[in-house]
This record gives structure tokens, sequence and C-alpha cells, in this order.
């Protein structure tokens, strides 16, 4: 595909304003068509299966991969022809943490504002420590770090330059409830100084918290918007039900016709279907004494387990 | 869209990761140890000689008599197969030859051999021996009395029956120049520290960067906008220095502990070094862009370091490898650098003698960068 000088990103103002990008290793295809829209200052949740492309895509942000087809911006720059600028303008957190171990959290630190080339580097370091709180441990290598710690320091690391666009590659995986939530705190307070950031994760709360949210499966964008609309755009009814013996229930009703989905939440059962009435219908059908069903909204959860399964049976009829 | 500057080339940069990678290095203590430990271990085990029976040795012939007996003479020696006869040198050019390692013996047969032969004078043939490699010239020095010999045997008879009789009715003077007392190690020694630089300077340049590669955090530097060559030879530069520390090691070692004479200048000893240290950096610079990882890195440098410390002349004498093994002895910088090394270090040899090997060796550190620079990858492609 030739290579066309894109005017989108002139006028929109889009942190990231991509379309029709497409990756394949080999013969597989990795990204299909992936048309992706961030604006300034918003948080975009990335979510999706393992080896739903996600990785791939940002890498493809960042100038880490070469898009065989498809064209966009980041910050306004080219992602073809500018990653450059691009790099330097931004923020990469990668799925694993990618600092040196073997080298203490300042030194990881003053080596990343070198890179930079930032002026003030003492500075910059020390105040990124105080924020950190790791100023007494500042000689302690990285690999002595827990995960939550690793982590923060990478955000840290990541941000020391003031990127304009944070890539942040599943961050939190790994790491346990409240470091994740300071995680997100930091994350809330850099947006709110006009940071645009594109986060992958496969925690719902997390997803909660984004200002819009992309859904990949199998390479494809299939849901985008924020959690609301993405769960309107499903047309999902769901009954929460309780009681006593809702596996064999859950058992029957899956194999129940206009029945889309059911998921056990330990002693709770979600039943999901496009038929409000059918799923009324089938749910009255079968319920035993002890057990109760009430219309419930259906969660985020339970939408992004519809579009995987969905998503499944589309790439299995493809296959 | 907004215009940007070019990239550049940023010493920031660089210097972040020059400093890094001696950060790292300083750490790790068993690498750090290894790059003296090596060498020492080297040098205590080829201490010993490895002997080889090298044949067709070049030997230039300055003959200025030129009877029945000299010719037999020098078709005897032709035969025997340990040398290999070229007497088209005058007797200022064999000397050269001699010194830049073109030949490895120069004979030199007076105009008044024959008549001083028949008078029974006892005339005396005159060989120069290039003795920098003794296991190269040993045997064949050897062979070369009973070579005359048999040649007295069988020109002499009839009336001449009295010069068959042994002893020989001539003399061979024998100048083993440049390693007057055969010793192997002045041969072992100087080239030992090619050999060491080839393999722990590639190791290391080699493992240095698939091990970014290993642990995720190339796709980190690939993610800042650092440049391939700030990357490349901040990286490298290190690593420099550490070569030219193992060179003063060894040639301490040698002064001192071997009694090898470094007969040429300090500096262009240095100077060669140099440049084969930076051919063995982009060597391994290449291999680190093909390899995955770091198994691979180490499997693929050895498979360099072995032709190299078989064919280059390092375990058998050059000259006593068969034809195929010197076609890829020649395309080996440690070939060249022996002969360099060897050179500077026990014949004194100069500059202008040194370019006839200092060209193919800079030519494949070109080829080498060129091939690693189009193989590094800047994006995970």
């Amino acid at each position: 595909m030739p290579h066309t000088e894109s005017t989108v990103a002139m006028d929109a103002g889009y942190a990231i304003d991509v379309h029709g990008l497409n990756k394949y290793f080999g013969d597989k295809h990795v990204v299909k068509d992936l048309s992706l829209q961030v604006e300034y200052g918003q948080i975009m949740g990335f979510l999706g299966p393992n080896g739903s492309g996600k990785t791939t895509a940002i890498r493809m942000l960042c100038g880490l991969l070469t898009p065989d087809s498809g064209e966009g911006s980041c910050l306004g720059y080219d992602i073809r022809t500018q990653p450059e600028a691009i790099k330097s303008r931004i923020g990469y957190m990668t799925q694993r943490f990618s600092y040196w171990e073997d080298l203490t959290i300042r030194e990881n630190l003053e080596f990343i504002a070198r890179i930079y080339e930032l002026a003030h580097r003492k500075h910059l370091v020390d105040e990124a420590l105080e924020k950190l709180g790791l100023s007494t441990r500042s000689s302690q290598l990285a690999r002595e770090l827990s995960g939550g710690w690793k982590q923060r320091l990478a955000l840290a690391a990541c941000t020391i330059h003031s990127p304009d666009l944070l890539l942040l590659d599943e961050p939190t995986a790994g790491v346990d409830p409240s470091a994740r939530r300071d995680f997100w705190d930091e994350l809330h307070a850099l947006s709110s100084r006009g940071i645009s950031v594109l986060i992958s994760t496969h925690y719902m709360d997390e997803a909660q918290r984004c200002h819009s949210l992309a859904y990949l499966a199998y390479g494809s964008l299939l849901a985008h918007g924020s959690a609301e609309e993405i769960i309107a755009q499903q047309h999902l009814h769901t009954l929460h039900i309780t009681g006593a013996h809702l596996s064999t229930l859950e058992h029957t009703l899956r194999e129940t016709d206009g029945i889309a989905q059911t998921v056990m939440y330990g002693n709770d059962l979600h039943v999901s279907s496009l038929d409000p009435l059918a799923l009324e219908r089938s749910v009255t059908a079968h319920l035993t004494s002890g057990q109760s069903a009430t219309p419930i909204p259906t969660s985020l959860e339970d939408t992004f387990i519809y579009l995987m399964q969905h998503s499944e049976d589309n790439f299995d009829a493809i296959d | 869209m907004p215009s940007t500057n070019p990239p550049h080339f940023s010493w920031t940069r660089w210097w972040a990761i020059v400093l890094k990678e001696i950060i790292q290095l300083k750490r790790d203590r068993i690498t750090f140890g290894m790059i003296f430990g090596i060498p020492l271990m080297q040098l205590i085990l080829f201490g010993f000689a490895i002997n080889t029976d090298p044949k067709h040795l070049p030997t230039a012939i300055i003959s200025d008599d030129n009877s029945a007996v000299t010719r037999s003479l020098i078709s005897a020696m032709a035969h025997s197969e340990y040398f290999a006869i070229d007497t088209h040198y005058t007797s200022a050019e064999a000397l050269a030859a001699l010194r830049r390692g073109d030949v490895q013996f120069v004979l030199t047969i007076t105009n008044n051999f024959t008549a001083k032969l028949l008078r029974g004078e006892r005339p005396t043939i005159l060989l120069e021996a290039d003795a920098t490699d003794p296991t190269a010239t040993g045997v064949a020095l050897s062979s070369l009395n009973g070579i005359l010999q048999t040649v007295a045997r069988r020109e002499f008879h009839g009336a001449l029956d009295y010069l068959a009789r042994p002893p020989a009715p001539f003399d061979i003077i024998v100048h083993r120049r440049y390693n007057p007392e055969g010793i192997t190690q002045y041969n072992i020694i100087p080239s030992l520290i090619g050999v060491l630089l080839t393999l722990t300077l590639t190791l290391m340049t080699a493992l240095g960067i698939t091990r970014e590669k290993e642990h995720g955090t190339m796709e980190n530097i690939l993610a800042t906008p650092t440049r391939p060559l700030e990357i490349l030879t901040g990286k490298i530069a290190p690593y420099i220095l550490i070569g030219l520390l193992q060179v003063s090691l060894i040639l301490l070692a040698a002064r001192y502990l071997f009694d090898v004479p470094i007969v040429g200048s300090l500096w262009l000893v240095y100077l060669v070094a140099l440049l084969f240290i930076v051919v063995n950096l982009t060597v391994g610079i290449a291999i680190s862009s093909v390899a995955q990882n770091m198994f691979q890195g180490m499997q693929m440098v050895f498979f360099y370091f072995l032709p190299n410390i078989m064919l280059s002349g390092y375990m058998f004498p050059f000259r006593g490898m068969p034809e195929w093994a010197q076609v890829v002895g020649d395309i080996l910088p440690l070939t060249y650098f022996n002969r360099l090394i060897r050179g500077v270090m026990l014949k004194g040899t100069s500059l202008p003698d040194l370019t006839q090997n200092l060209w193919p060796l800079l030519l494949i550190g070109l080829v080498t960068l060129l091939a690693a620079s189009k193989l590094y990858r800047q994006t995970l492609d």
C-alpha cells in the first residue's frame, strides 16, 4: 500500500490516530485493519485475550515494528516516517520489566535521563526518587525490588522526560491490588496534567477506570468507546441468580436456545441473552426452590466474555 | 505534520551507554575475572609447543655459481618437498622478502663454490632462516643436511670419488634470523595476544548485545531516541579499553615471564593490536545481530573462533597446512594479526613492511562492519 501524507492528524488533534494498520508475522495475520483514535489527555484501555495483537499494535505505535500496511500518527508525527520524533515524546513500558537489574535504582533513572538528553539530570532523578519514595533505597539494585516496586520504578523511568503520551503494555500484570491502586492514582494524576495514555490490561476494575476502551481479539478491533457504550453496543440483557445448586442450573441454561452466555461468579450466576423475553422465560422455567433471579445491568466483564466467545466463534468459522 | 530535526549522533546518549556498560561490567565479577583469568590460563597452557612437519617452505636461492653440482643441489632440495625454490631474487630482494615473511629461507651460494669444492677447500653455503616460528623451520633445516649428503654421493664418483665420502665436502652455515635459539615461546606468546583478543572480545560483544535482547532491555532502548550507531559504538567502547589492557598484560608476561624480546616499536605493537581489537568487536556485533539469544551467540563465537586458532598459523605453521586450509586462513583476521605481531615483536618490522598484512585486516574489518550494520535491526521486525 503506498504511503500517503495523512491529513487527519492536523485537524483533529488526536494523541493517537491510526487507520487500517496491518501486521503479519510470516503468514500469521496478527493485527487486522486496526483503526484507533485516542484523544489528548485521555486514558484508553486496551483489552483483549492473550495473543490478540495488543502488544504488536502498541509496538507499531511507538516505531518498534513497521506496519505492513496502514498509516497514522502519534502526537502528530507519522508512525512510518517520523519514529524518532515519536520516540522522544512518548514513554513506553514493556510487558516485562525491561530496566537493568544489575544497575541500581538511581543508575537506571540516570541512564534514562541521559538517553533523553535531559538538562538538570540530577535534579530530575532526585525528584523522581522522592516521588517514588525510594530516596533512601536509591543505591539498591533493581533486581532486589519486588514486582510492585519494579513496576513503579518503570513508570518513574518512562515518565522522567515528561512524555506527552504513555504506551503501557500490561504494566500491572502480577502486581498486588494496593500497588495497582497506587499505580492508577498516578496515571490519573498524569492524565489530569494532559498526558494521554494507552494501557493494555486484563483487569476489569482497571478497564472501569479508563476514559475509553478498545477491545481487540484475534487481531481485530471488536468494540471501542466508553465502558457504557461498549456494554450498550452488545444489547445484552442479564439476570443475576443466587441460591443453591447453581452449577446444575448453569449447565442446563448453557444448552438452552436463546441464552447467549452463562458466567459463574462464586455464589452468583450471571445469565445473559440478546432477547430479554426469552431470557426471562428460560430462566424461570429452570429455577428451583431457593434460587432467585433479578435483572441487573450487564457488567463490563460479562460483555467482554461475550465479545471474546463471539470472536472465537467467528474465528473458528473463518478457519 | 510537524517537521523534525534529522536524527543526530548524541554524545550524551553515547556516554549513557558507555557508562552503563562499565557499571554492569564492574558489577559482573565473574566476567571481570575472566577478562584477566583467561589470558593467564592460556599463557600457562600454551607454553608448550605443537610440532608439525610443514613442507614447501618458500626458499629464495641466490646462486652465483651455475655448475652441475649446484644445479643438482638445487634440484635435490626441490625434490625433497620441504622447499619451494625460487631463483629469481637478487640478494637484497631475498633478504627483504625474508623480513616480510614472503620466504622462509634464503640460500646463498657464492660464485667460486664449485672451484673451491673441487680443490677440496670445503666451501660454505649460507642458509638464512626465518626462525620466528621454529616449528616451521626446524624439520626443514634438519632435512637439509641429509639432502646435501645425498647430492655429494650421487655427483662425486670416479675421479671425484674422494669428495663423496663423508663428511660432506662443504659446510652449511645456518643463520637463524629473528629467533636464533629457536625458542617456541617467542612464536607462541605474541600470537597468544591475537587468540585471546579473538576469544574474549568477540564473546563479550556478541553476548553483551544478545543479553540485552534476551532480557528485553533492548526493546526498552529501541523505544527511546537512541541511534543504532550510539548503541553499537557505546557498547563496544569499554571493550576497546579492556582489549588494550589484555594486550598489556600479555606483553608484560612476555617480557618478564618468558623473556620474549620486543624488537620493534611498542607503539606499532599497540597500533596493530588496536586495529585487531576493533575488527574483533565488529565481528562480535555482526554475530549479535544474527543470534537470537545468548546461547546461539556463544555457539557462533566458537564457530568463528575455531578456524581462527587452527588455520591462522597459530596452532600449526601456516605453510604446513594444506592448500584449502591456507585459502580459508587467508580470510581470517587472526592470520594477518599473527604475521603482524610476530613481525613487529620479533623482527622489528617497520610500518611500510607491515602494510601487506595490514590492509587485508582493515578490509576484513570494513566488510564485517558493513555486514553488521546491515544485519543490525533498529526495530523488532
